[in-house]
């Protein structure tokens, strides 16, 4: 039962439950859809940027509490940083899901609240759930006329 | 003596919860010992592939040590004993699926390959631009997809009979679908997604009123109930070992010899000919003549085990056994709070697929998954299925004639834990 609270804590669930920046922007500069075609989760992301900035991130669709609340938190934590630090911030993100657990240790505290998600680790078939957002995000980013997709 | 035991079983089982001896049969299953997360495994995850008895894996593995060698090839003592075992599983489908002659029976990878073997032979020869096939709303994608790419290469058009809310295909609309242009109608004998048994016998009558040949796929079919395509008059039935308590990577497509006949062949190579020369090359009989290279030899062969098996038990009294199981498990589950079911056809086998309340089913399947309980979570490779009944997935349990009632209450426990953490 330990990993199962591990892996849906508190912090997931709330933002299951209470998705923020659900909705879509207007005004965006990009806007991407992923898929995870294992279990059907997808999500359509909306990124209006000021300069090289993130000034606001939205996302909708539907998928499990994984895969909503990553993507809810990524909102939050994304908005206000450079395409450079939100790279790096997936970097240590995607380290956290499915990296070597010592330099997990080290690269914790930059993570913030992206931290939740370290019980995700023991379910290997969940990091998919997890970094569907994050893939988005690039994919927005990016404007690949591809939507992202985990497989 | 031992046939009026078996008048008396065959007495009780109408009646009796249960009509065959579940203990015994689970011992044959070595896999369902197994414990996972540290609790005994619960594997309701059959209708994705089932496990496999004893006598598949001695049958598979005496081959290998005792008699293995190609097939229909040398004139050596090891290659005749094995060609011998080949033909003799191609018999036992045959009597499995009731084909009235062994050269119906095609040995393919699976129901995919043989979906695909009748769409790109059969199909290609016979659907031309501006012709229809017809499929079911409820077709697994192997059903769907091999069709898409025939008409999209063709020029047809992909036409789909819709389902109810219950999950039963709207025979009204079925039969209106059938007309001067539809050149094959392609359906699921019982769905993988709903567990619904479609009345197939019916509507190969109907499409066969226009004169319109039908492929069944049976692959959620032949480990629940018996199958007989001389009284269904089916034109092509496909079926996957795997799914049957046989290996991966073999299953078999029966075709009426006649049109198996008319068919060219479905790739080129070793064993499909009669005679080849650089100017030309003369193509096999069936089923040769869809078989081309060394076949899955071991895997037909213990796939003939898995026929054996099945109907050492019986298929009636599987389906008997089976249908208790699935009727206490839809009670149970429909009276579990907060839990719909999806997919409520009349006739049912095997399949009981739901949606709890304010969870997506793949986080129900990861905390079930801790409790040691295998369920499928997910759109079962049927996503038009789930977008007619607006879910994006559900939770599968499928049943199996090893499966018990203390498994489904173990099943009904986990969701009510799954209720618990995301309360």
């Amino acid at each position: 039962m330990s990993e199962l609270t591990d892996l849906y804590q508190e912090v997931i669930l709330d933002h299951n439950k209470h998705p923020r920046n659900f909705g879509q922007i207007e005004a965006a500069d990009h806007c991407a859809r992923g898929d995870n075609p294992l279990c059907g989760d997808q999500l359509t992301l909306y990124l209006r940027m000021d300069g090289d900035r993130v000034a606001e991130v939205r996302f909708e669709g539907q998928g499990c509490a994984i895969s909503t609340a990553s993507a809810s938190i990524l909102t939050e934590v994304v908005t206000g940083k450079t395409l450079e630090e939100v790279e790096a911030l997936f970097e240590s993100f995607h380290e956290l899901l499915t990296g070597d657990p010592s330099v997990v240790a080290e690269v914790g505290p930059e993570l913030g609240k992206l931290a939740v998600f370290a019980g995700v680790r023991e379910f290997p078939v969940r990091v998919k759930c997890a970094t569907l957002a994050w893939h988005t995000l690039r994919a927005a980013i990016s404007d690949g006329d591809e939507a992202a997709s985990t497989e | 003596m031992p046939e009026l035991d078996e008048v008396k079983q065959a007495e009780s089982a109408s009646a009796a919860e249960h009509p065959f001896a579940i203990e015994k049969v689970r011992q044959d299953f070595p896999a369902l010992s197994l414990s996972v997360h540290g609790k005994p495994l619960v594997y309701l995850d059959n209708a994705a592939s089932t496990q496999k008895p004893v006598s598949v894996l001695d049958a598979a593995d005496r081959c290998y040590r005792e008699y293995y060698s190609n097939v229909h090839r040398g004139v050596h003592h090891l290659s005749q004993k094995a060609t011998d075992a080949y033909e003799e599983a191609r018999c036992k489908v045959q009597g499995f699926l009731g084909a009235a002659r062994s050269e119906e029976i095609v040995f393919v990878r699976g129901a995919t390959e043989g979906i695909n073997l009748v769409a790109s032979t059969f199909g290609r020869g016979r659907v031309k631009a501006g012709d229809e096939v017809l499929i079911t709303e409820m077709e697994h994608h192997s059903n769907i997809v091999p069709w898409q790419m025939l008409c999209g290469e063709v020029g047809a058009t992909l036409r789909v009979a819709p389902i109810d809310d219950r999950g039963e295909v709207i025979l009204e609309e079925y039969e209106k679908l059938i007309n001067e242009h539809t050149r094959l109608v392609a359906m699921v004998y019982i769905s993988n997604a709903l567990g619904t048994i479609n009345p197939v016998a019916r509507m190969i009558e109907m499409a066969h009123a226009r004169d319109v040949p039908v492929l069944v796929d049976g692959a959620q079919a032949v480990p629940h109930k018996a199958v007989d395509v001389q009284a269904l008059d089916c034109d092509f039935f496909v079926f996957s070992g795997h799914k049957m308590f046989g290996p991966t990577g073999i299953g078999a497509l029966y075709g009426k010899l006649d049109l198996l006949t008319s068919m060219p062949p479905y790739q080129g190579g070793g064993e499909m000919i009669r005679s080849v020369t650089f100017a030309k090359t003369d193509y096999a009989d069936p089923p040769a003549r869809f078989e081309a290279g060394t076949p899955n030899i071991v895997g037909a062969i213990a796939m003939g085990a898995a026929v054996d098996y099945l109907q050492g038990i019986g298929l009636k009294a599987i389906g008997w056994y089976e249908s208790g199981l699935l009727d206490y498990a839809t009670e149970v589950l429909s009276a579990a709070p907060g839990v719909r079911l999806v997919g409520t056809a009349t006739h049912r086998a095997s399949v009981v697929s739901f949606v709890i309340d304010g969870v997506h089913p793949h986080d129900a399947g990861t905390i079930l998954d801790r409790e040691g309980i295998a369920v499928r979570a997910g759109h079962h490779c049927a996503q038009p299925v789930m977008d007619h009944f607006g879910v994006p997935a559900t939770v599968r349990a499928s049943l199996a004639l090893y499966n018990t009632r203390q498994e489904i209450d173990r099943l009904v426990s986990g969701v009510a834990k799954v209720k618990e953490i995301f309360s």
